[in-house]
């Protein structure tokens, strides 16, 4: 029998005797057999308030074991705000590079496209014979500075243009940053959903063992990959910079 | 000259080829992790390797590994381009052999300078 069962027999016993003694109007006895009642209703509230009790410090021990979420919160939140915002400076940062590259090449083309269109029409003059002796002399003197303009002024755009180029790599250090942060978000909500759990234990399991799953990433070979460095937040053995590279592989024969 | 770029970020792959192309290596190719890249360097046809370090699938350390591993590719001349700047990934890289290292952010001249560092010593050697 359960117990629900044996404490609603209770109850109809108990109820049965007060309501005999009501019809009898012996008021001493109704008062006993409320009494009685009552108590029957405070064990049962004792033991719920128990089980709730045990419950709540197993989920507490749980938790307090399981602290990986408050790591999360307390150092790799703030850590991921500091990488987003670097990611903003990235972006901003290769848009501003991009956009000044842009700008100055255009500048410098519409400047060669305009000399080049007059000087195309002054060598028609000349080719229609419209131009007398002095004004060609003029005119192949001015011929000659356009052509070193314009070999100068084309690499200068070549050299803007890759510079374009080059800051367009902020979509891959971006990425990779990006990457680690949707990598901690997704351990954040493993461990809420483990937490969840906690208070619904009978399907707890899984998803717990889901959020134990400590992420990392490796190479194969038991390297832990961290990709850009991010302002404040460097590794103490990275490097500063390519000419750190280079000292360190000559420094081992390179 | 035929280079093989191995990349995961298809923007990066872009930016090396066009850097290469400017400096004059036309003929290059693309993957975009060490699982992909593999097969194509066992054909057969390749000069130089350039790659990154980390990619999902077969990472550029392992796919150098692999490489040094092979009897036909094992003299491959490999420049990994990465932002891993570690002091001990950038010793762990060049135990595994390879010719240059160059951490990203880079620039277009540091690309140029490592790769004719990398063909020098081939042809003193």
């Amino acid at each position: 029998m359960s117990t629900e069962t044996m404490d609603l027999e209770q109850y109809a016993d108990k109820a049965r005797e007060l309501l005999t003694a009501i019809e009898a109007g012996d008021r001493e006895e109704v008062g006993q057999r409320l009494d009685e009642l009552t108590r029957l209703r405070e064990t049962e509230l004792f033991r719920e308030v128990g089980k709730l009790t045990r419950e709540l410090h197993e989920a507490l021990k749980t938790f307090r074991t399981d602290n990986r979420l408050g790591d999360l919160v307390a150092t790799e939140i703030p850590d991921a705000q500091d990488r987003l915002n670097h990611v903003i400076e990235l972006t901003e940062n290769a848009a501003h590079r991009t956009l000044t590259a842009l700008e100055e090449s255009l500048e410098t083309l519409s400047g060669i496209g305009s000399e080049g269109r007059e000087l195309a029409a002054e060598w028609q003059r000349f080719r229609q014979r419209e131009m007398a002796a002095p004004e060609f002399r003029e005119l192949s003197k001015r011929m000659d500075d356009f052509f070193e303009r314009l070999q100068r002024e084309s690499d200068e755009v070549h050299g803007k243009l890759t510079d374009a180029l080059m800051a367009q790599d902020y979509q891959d250090l971006t990425g990779q940053i990006i990457r680690r942060v949707m990598k901690l978000v997704k351990e954040v909500e493993d461990g809420l959903v483990s937490l969840i759990s906690l208070s619904a234990p009978q399907r707890g399991t899984e998803e717990r063992k889901a959020a134990d799953n400590k992420t990392g990433e490796g190479t194969g070979d038991g390297t832990t990959l961290e990709g850009p460095q991010v302002p404040g937040h460097e590794s103490d053995t990275a490097v500063s910079g390519q000419d750190e590279v280079d000292d360190l592989l000559s420094s081992l024969g390179f | 000259m035929k280079i093989l770029i191995v990349d995961d970020f298809s923007t990066m792959r872009r930016i090396i080829k066009n850097l290469l192309r400017d400096l004059g290596y036309n003929n290059t190719a693309e993957a975009d992790d060490g699982n992909t890249a593999l097969p194509m360097l066992k054909k057969g046809g390749f000069d130089f390797l350039v790659t990154d370090w980390n990619m999902p699938g077969m990472d550029g350390l392992q796919l150098l590994k692999n490489v040094r591993a092979e009897e036909d590719l094992k003299t491959l001349p490999v420049l990994m381009v990465t932002a891993e700047s570690k002091r001990e990934q950038i010793i762990e890289a060049a135990q595994a052999g390879v010719n240059g290292y160059i951490v990203k952010p880079f620039t277009a001249a540091t690309l140029k300078e490592k790769i004719d560092k990398i063909f020098e010593r081939i042809e003193s050697a």
